[in-house]
C-alpha cells in the first residue's frame, strides 16, 4: 500500500515526459492561434471558422503529422465517427463525372465566391490517375490501376468511400483533405470519385 | 540564334488556333494546351515588355526567343513526362536552366528599375523621397541591407521584413496613409507589382549575389522564428493543409510544378533568395509576402495581411532556414 504514491508518481512521470516529448513549439500557448486571428481583417464572415482548428487537427499541427500511437487511435476513432454513408447504400457513381472532378480544382477559395459551379477534389494536384493524364501531382501515391489491384473486391470499395470522406480514418494525421466530413464534396461527389478509382469501365483500370 | 527562335516562335503561333492565339495575345498565363499532339507552354510576355520599352522592337524578339525557348523546352519536358517521374524532374530542372541562360532576359528587371525610381522620387503627402529610410543599416543604405532581413527595429518595436519596413518608411517618412497601402497591396492578373513591391524588388536585388545573413539572434527574433516555424506546421481550414502538407518533404509536386522542401535547409537555401521573383506564367513580379497571399488563398483560408504578424513570422522562419543561401532576386518563375 504504502508503493501506491510512489507507483502513482512514476506513472505521472512517464505521463508528463511523453507530453513533452511530443511538444516541438517554444511559442506561448495561444500566441499562434492570437497571431492568426489578427492577420486577416476583413476576411468575410463564413471564414472566420476556417481560421480555427478542431481536435484532430491541433494534434496532427503539434506532431507534425507524426502522432504517437495513444493519439493516433484516438484521432482515428474520433475521425471514423464522422462518416456518414450513402442512403441508397450504393458507393460507386459515375466515373466521367469522378475524372471532372478530380481535374477541377474549383472552390472554396476567396475568389470563388459566390460560386458558379461545384467544388472540385483536384485530385490530380496530389495523385496520378488515368494514363491519359500527365500532368499530375505526387503529394500522393499513384492510383493508376487502383480497383484492378484490389480485383475491385466490394471491401475496397467501402474502404475508398471512406478514405474520400474522411482519409484519418485509415491513416490519422493524413496529408489528404477530410472531403466528406469538411463537406468539400457532397456525398454524390464521392460516389464518382469512388468510381473514377474503382469502376472496371474507368480508365485507371483499363491500361 | 535570336532570329531563328523569332521566326520558330512565330511558326508555332501561327499554327495555334485563333482562341489559343487570343490567349496568348492577351499575355496570359503558362498555358497548357492539347493541340493536334502537340503541348504548348506559351510564355506571351512580350506584351508587357512592349508597354514598358521604348526600344520595344529588340525587346519584343527577346521575349519571343524566351517565348520560343520555352516552347521547345516544353515540348522536351512533355515528351520525357510520359516516361518516369525522375526523368520528368530533370526535364524540368532543364526548362528551368533554359529560363536562366540568359539573366537579362527577366523582365523583373524592368520592376528592379522602376523600384530605384520610386525610391528616389518625392512622393506622398510629406514630397519626401525614401532616401532616408533606415533598412538597418543606416538611413539610406541598401545595399546588402536585403542580407540581413527581417530583423528587429526598435523605433518600431517590432520584426520587420523587407515590405513591412517599407510600409514603414512609407508611412513615417513620406506621409502614406498605411491602412491605404495594405487594401489591395498586390497586383491583379497581369498587372505589374505595385510601388512597395517594386521597391522592395529593388532593395533584394541591390543584396544580389550575397548570402542570407540576418543574424535573428534577439530574443524577439527568436521569438518570431519560432512563431513561424509553429505556423508552418499549423493545420485548419477545409483542406487541412499547413505549409508542411505540400513543403515538408522532397521531391514533391502539385501537377508538374515542383515543391520546395522549406523545412529543409538544404533545399531552402536553394530557393528563398530567389524572391522576390518574376512570374511568368501571371506576367509579373510576386513578392514573398505576395507569395504567402497565394498560399493561404489556395489552402482555402482568407486573404493574408501585409505585415501582420504572421506573415513577417513565416517570413522569418524561411529566412532561418535558408542561412547561407545566395540572393538572386528577382528570380524567374514558373
Amino acid at each position: 500500500m504504502k508503493k501506491l504514491p510512489f507507483v502513482l508518481l512514476a506513472a505521472a512521470v512517464f505521463a508528463g515526459s511523453a507530453a513533452i516529448a511530443q511538444q516541438k513549439s517554444t511559442v506561448p500557448a495561444g500566441a499562434a492561434d492570437a497571431a492568426i486571428k489578427a492577420a486577416f481583417p476583413g476576411a468575410p464572415e463564413q471564414f472566420i471558422p476556417r481560421l480555427s482548428q478542431d481536435e484532430t487537427m491541433k494534434q496532427c499541427s503539434a506532431a507534425h503529422n507524426n502522432p504517437s500511437k495513444e493519439v493516433a487511435d484516438a484521432i482515428q476513432k474520433r475521425e471514423r465517427a464522422t462518416i456518414e454513408y450513402p442512403a441508397d447504400g450504393k458507393f460507386i457513381g459515375d466515373w466521367k463525372k469522378g475524372e471532372a472532378l478530380a481535374q477541377s480544382g474549383y472552390g472554396l477559395r476567396f475568389t470563388d465566391y459566390p460560386a458558379t459551379r461545384a467544388n472540385g477534389g483536384n485530385c490530380y494536384a496530389c495523385h496520378q490517375i488515368s494514363k491519359q493524364e500527365v500532368s499530375y501531382g505526387t503529394l500522393g501515391p499513384s492510383l493508376f490501376q487502383y480497383g484492378k489491384l484490389r480485383d475491385f473486391k466490394e471491401a475496397d470499395v467501402k474502404a475508398t468511400y471512406e478514405k474520400i470522406y474522411n482519409s484519418h480514418a485509415a491513416l490519422p494525421c493524413s496529408n489528404m483533405p477530410r472531403f466528406g466530413a469538411n463537406k468539400v464534396l457532397t456525398i454524390e461527389q464521392i460516389k464518382d470519385a469512388v468510381a473514377l478509382l474503382m469502376s472496371p469501365d474507368s480508365p485507371v483500370n483499363k491500361d | 540564334m535570336f532570329i531563328e527562335f523569332a521566326d520558330y516562335s512565330q511558326r508555332l503561333f501561327s499554327i495555334a488556333s485563333h482562341k489559343e492565339q487570343k490567349l496568348l495575345m492577351r499575355g496570359n498565363a503558362c498555358i497548357l494546351l492539347f493541340k493536334r499532339g502537340l503541348i504548348f507552354k506559351a510564355v506571351a510576355s512580350y506584351r508587357h515588355v512592349e508597354a514598358q520599352n521604348n526600344a520595344g522592337e529588340t525587346r519584343v524578339r527577346f521575349s519571343r526567343a524566351l517565348a520560343a525557348a520555352v516552347c521547345i523546352g516544353a515540348l522536351s519536358v512533355v515528351g520525357i513526362a510520359i516516361a518516369q517521374d525522375a526523368d520528368t524532374e530533370k526535364a524540368i530542372e532543364r526548362y528551368r536552366q533554359m529560363l536562366k541562360e540568359d539573366p537579362w532576359s527577366n523582365p523583373g528587371l524592368l520592376d528592379v528599375d522602376r523600384g530605384e525610381a520610386l525610391w528616389k522620387t518625392a512622393r506622398g503627402p510629406k514630397n519626401v523621397t525614401l532616401e532616408q529610410c533606415d533598412l538597418g543599416k543606416g538611413p539610406g543604405k541598401v545595399e546588402g541591407a536585403f542580407a540581413e532581413l527581417p530583423r528587429y527595429f526598435k523605433d518600431a518595436d517590432r520584426v520587420m521584413d523587407v515590405e513591412t519596413r517599407l510600409l514603414w518608411c512609407m508611412e513615417k517618412l513620406q506621409g502614406f496613409n498605411p491602412a491605404d497601402l495594405v487594401k489591395r497591396p498586390h497586383p491583379g492578373g497581369g498587372q505589374p507589382v505595385k510601388e512597395l513591391g517594386a521597391i522592395a524588388t529593388w532593395i533584394a536585388n541591390q543584396s544580389s549575389g550575397q548570402k542570407f545573413a540576418a543574424k535573428l539572434d534577439q530574443p524577439k527574433e527568436k521569438e518570431v522564428v519560432a512563431l513561424g516555424e509553429e505556423l508552418f506546421f499549423r493545420r485548419s481550414g477545409p483542406f487541412d493543409f499547413s505549409c508542411a502538407t505540400c513543403h515538408s518533404a522532397e521531391g514533391l509536386r502539385i501537377r508538374l510544378q515542383g515543391l520546395p522542401y522549406l523545412a529543409d535547409p538544404k533545399e531552402a537555401r536553394k530557393v528563398v533568395g530567389e524572391w522576390p521573383a518574376y512570374r511568368v506564367s501571371t506576367t509579373q513580379v510576386m513578392t514573398m509576402q505576395h507569395r504567402l497571399v497565394d498560399c493561404y488563398w489556395q489552402m482555402r483560408l482568407p486573404e493574408l495581411q501585409l505585415g501582420s504578424d504572421v506573415s513577417i513570422a513565416l517570413i522569418a522562419y524561411l529566412t532561418k532556414q535558408a542561412t547561407g543561401g545566395e540572393i538572386t532576386a528577382p528570380g524567374l518563375k514558373r
